[in-house]
């Protein structure tokens, strides 16, 4: 990674390859579920930064869904005990 | 002075974990980032019992403001603040949206006490906000526009290079991702466990304050 990053600042930083953007935007396919199973090399590079955002956004709704219900659950329970509970799963 | 062996067990565990990351950071790449360390079993375990003592923290800074009723919607977004703020330590500031977190968290807090703040002190934080570029254009080419997108999806990388900004987010899905699982396995846990009877350890374990 180090040396394209050199090699993009001798050419002025002006122009990224193709190359270089073909290779990262497949890297990157193999981390969207929904790209992955499709199978199809055919994707084109919107259509993969689109399906990142997506995602990306999903998770953000996620992660704010999870953080209710962990609201909801921290104000009811004692942490004592849950910390207990996070112990033994550690633990085994 | 005394020795720390037997007053904190967890934190031995948490030091031995720790040395085992270093050994492993020395063989990863130094600029090529380890994604796979989101994967890990233990980083999600080390991620979780965090963020729990994040969160009690959190609840023992609201409890005595508490009183009103609408603190629900109030501890939910604490929850993902906290949340965040652990995810982005735990990347142990290689990634530049770990640093756009904490440099966040830090402005608002100054902001709150002064109105006008220049926050100058960190050489590694970006600086976004101070000219933000409106693309009102709408004849921009779909890639350049979704990568506009994606660099405001990510924290702290809206004028990032092409590929640097790919690789921050291939970091952000893959932490993001170990969020999602560990907050899941956490709440399955209080939901179990939460009212059951789990109290064999507190009375021996120290808490710490």
């Amino acid at each position: 990674m180090s040396s394209r990053r050199s090699r993009s600042r001798q050419s002025g930083n002006s122009r990224i390859t193709d190359d270089q953007i073909n290779d990262l935007v497949s890297k990157l396919q193999q981390l969207l579920p929904e790209i992955r199973d499709r199978r199809s090399d055919k994707v084109s590079a919107a259509k993969v930064l689109q399906e990142t955002c997506n995602y990306i956004r999903s998770l953000h709704r996620e992660v704010d869904d999870l953080s209710e219900r962990l609201s909801e659950l921290l104000a009811t329970t004692d942490t004592n005990s849950a910390q207990a509970a996070i112990i033994r799963s550690l633990l085994m | 002075m005394a020795s720390p062996l037997i007053s904190n067990p967890e934190a031995n565990s948490d030091r031995s974990r720790e040395s085992k990351k270093k050994k492993r950071k020395k063989t990863a790449n130094q600029n090529n980032q380890d994604h796979t360390k989101w994967k890990n079993r233990a980083e999600q375990q080390v991620y979780s019992s965090k963020l729990l003592e994040a969160l009690r923290q959190v609840r023992r800074n609201q409890s005595p403001a508490s009183g009103s009723s609408s603190e629900v919607p109030l501890r939910g977004r604490a929850v993902r603040e906290a949340a965040d703020r652990v995810l982005a330590v735990a990347a142990k500031g290689r990634t530049r949206w770990s640093r756009a977190i904490l440099t966040n968290r830090l402005k608002m807090k100054l902001k709150k006490k002064k109105p006008r703040v220049a926050v100058t002190g960190n050489p590694r934080s970006k600086k976004h906000g101070v000219s933000i570029l409106r693309l009102k254009e709408k004849r921009l080419p779909a890639l350049q526009r979704r990568v506009h997108v994606l660099g405001r999806l990510v924290p702290g990388c809206r004028k990032l290079s092409f590929p640097d900004l790919l690789e921050e987010a291939t970091d952000y899905i893959a932490a993001l991702e170990m969020q999602v699982r560990a907050m899941t396995a956490l709440t399955e846990l209080l939901s179990v466990t939460g009212n059951g009877p789990g109290t064999e350890f507190s009375s021996n374990r120290p808490t710490p304050s």
